[in-house]
């Protein structure tokens, strides 16, 4: 375990200069961050951006290029026995071992930790999860949404402190991704450090303390949600007009602001600090044939579409 | 302070001791394929061998056929059993990608290999006691050594599970692996002499079948129960464990560095 002060609690997930080629290509480029203890972070990206491998290093399934991982202080090569037993992981794939029952597996899974079968524990999962009326069937005979709950249970049953979770709501119904989510909020409140990719980019913007978002193999952007957004979304002012115009007004070009072809459309993007009032007040003063007037706010989905280069298409492999 | 992160209740023994036991109920939930079947056949070879033609040969002076081709048997049931659960459930779980399920955990490389190979030892063995009890019906055996037999049933089946992980590293499809069944070990066991003592092969044919690998399980096993072979028990004994440990060697090497199991 590294050197830190008695005070300064480890990190529940410390990354640095992480590196990955296939084949002579490089797909994870020097990713460096760090989650704290009780965090939920949201690593997002386009297909092929890099997050799953970037997890399976993380998770000890894809053997590490370069640079260096810690859980909790302790090198997931070397101390490999302690980050494993400190980290739970929900793979992006559905992987069951059809040979067994649900309860059966969790038992199994509980005991490749090396962790004894907490009965209390094993049951709460199953309860939460919905599992309860499945237990005795064997997984090959497992709906997807089943399998993927089943799948929660089984990253969750030796008691991690950090989970991962890859695309966990992927193909899965709204109600159930609504369950998972809750779940996910309530094992966070118990202390439960969490690692999640999704492509649900609002339910990231809702879950995700902070974010980071990563193409072709690199990190774009890393900051809390909120600032994120804030920073890099554009609040716009949108003006319904009751006439349309033949042209955007002058007084209003240097404002960048884009009137929509049948001209009944004003848009106008409203600076960082500025009130929206403020710009009201100069759109009357333009003698503009109001009609409704809205504040649009930015959201992740836009930063991200912006950051990804997806809007041109030049984003991800997908 | 590992203690404490590592939780209560924590043991480094219980990966090792929940794979072996998942190992197991995965060759028993499918009883019928990995137990049943190969007791089936061996019964009809000790049939046809022990009880019809049986009682038309002799190759061996002082026993009859079926005591002599039934050590043979035995072993066939041993090694073709110990290979087969480990092949078969590693390809499997690599082929499905539920391996990602072990290599997320704690599990060391050598409580990986142990595991997999203790729970092939427990079939292939299992399976060579009900050949060997099936057996008695048709002939009774001197079992001369049996100690020495028991460590070399237990080394053939050792050895054989190690290159039951080799295979199902090294496979790329099922294709790939039941190649090494088909071609490499069948050819193999039927040349080793389970049915014939090498000693009656003339010249070159006798040369050449010292070159196969599991002549000396065969005769080794064989020497054991009746006491006599056509090598000493300790050279038997020594090249098979030596064959046992470079395959070892092999697997540990493999599954070590995670070659084609991790990314």
């Amino acid at each position: 375990m590294n050197q830190m002060s008695a005070d300064t609690p480890p990190a529940a997930l410390k990354i640095s200069n992480l590196r990955k080629s296939f084949d002579g290509v490089e797909v994870v480029k020097g990713i460096s961050f760090a989650i704290e203890p009780g965090e939920i972070f949201g690593l997002l990206g386009p297909n092929g951006a890099g997050k799953s491998t970037s997890i399976n290093m993380i998770a000890g399934v894809t053997r590490i290029g370069g640079g260096q991982v810690e859980i909790f202080g302790y090198d997931n090569v070397r101390d490999y026995r302690i980050t494993r037993r400190l980290t739970g992981v929900m793979h992006q794939e559905i992987v069951i071992d059809n040979f067994f029952t649900i309860d059966r597996s969790l038992r199994i899974h509980s005991g490749y930790f090396g962790v004894d079968d907490d009965p209390a524990w094993r049951n709460m999962l199953i309860d939460r999860l919905g599992l309860r009326p499945h237990l005795g069937k064997v997984m090959i005979k497992l709906s997807g949404g089943l399998k993927r709950r089943f799948m929660v249970a089984k990253a969750l049953i030796h008691k991690p402190k950090l989970l991962i979770l890859d695309e966990p709501t992927a193909g899965v119904d709204v109600e159930l991704r609504h369950s998972l989510w809750d779940f996910v909020r309530e094992i966070n409140a118990q202390g439960t450090t969490i690692l999640l990719t999704t492509h649900y980019l609002e339910e990231a913007e809702q879950m995700c303390d902070r974010v980071a978002i990563m193409n072709h193999g690199e990190i774009l952007a890393l900051e809390p949600t909120g600032e994120l957004v804030r920073r890099l979304g554009r609040r716009e002012l949108v003006v319904e007009l009751a006439r349309p115009l033949q042209a955007l007004p002058e007084g209003l070009r240097h404002l960048n602001a884009h009137l929509d072809p049948e001209g009944k459309r004003l848009a106008v993007p409203l600076a960082a600090g500025c009130p929206s009032g403020e710009l009201v007040g100069r759109l009357f003063e333009l003698g503009l044939p109001i009609a409704e007037i809205e504040t649009r706010q930015p959201n992740l989905e836009e930063v991200f579409i912006e950051l990804t280069g997806l809007k041109n298409g030049q984003g991800g492999a997908a | 302070m590992k203690k404490t992160i590592l939780g209560r209740g924590y043991s480094r023994w219980q990966p090792f001791v929940t794979l072996t036991q998942k190992e197991v109920r995965r060759f028993l939930r499918v009883s019928s394929q990995t137990l049943l079947a190969p007791i089936v056949s061996a019964s009809l070879y000790l049939f046809v061998f022990g009880a019809t033609l049986g009682e038309r040969i002799s190759v061996l002076e002082g026993f009859s056929y079926a005591q002599f081709v039934i050590p043979g048997l035995i072993l066939m049931g041993v090694i073709n059993n110990s290979f087969a659960n480990t092949s078969s459930s590693l390809f499997m779980s690599r082929y499905l990608g539920n391996i990602v399920d072990l290599l997320v955990t704690p599990i060391s490389p050598p409580q990986f290999i142990f595991a997999y190979t203790l729970a092939a030892m427990i079939r292939g063995i299992g399976v060579g006691l009900a050949v060997w009890l099936i057996s008695t019906l048709f002939a009774e055996l001197p079992w001369a050594h049996p100690g020495l037999a028991i460590a070399m049933a237990c080394l053939a089946s050792f050895l054989f599970a190690q290159f039951g992980l080799l295979a199902a590293i090294f496979a790329n499809n099922f294709d790939a692996l039941s190649m090494f069944t088909n071609f490499l070990i069948l050819p193999l066991i039927y040349l080793g002499g389970v049915f014939y003592p090498i000693s009656i092969l003339p010249g070159f044919w006798g040369t050449l079948s010292h070159f196969n690998p599991l002549f000396y399980l065969i005769d080794g096993f064989r020497h054991a129960i009746l006491g006599v072979g056509d090598l000493s028990f300790a050279t038997a004994f020594a090249v098979a464990g030596a064959q046992a440990l470079v395959l070892f060697i092999g697997a540990a090497a493999l599954i070590g560095s995670g070659y084609r199991l991790r990314n």
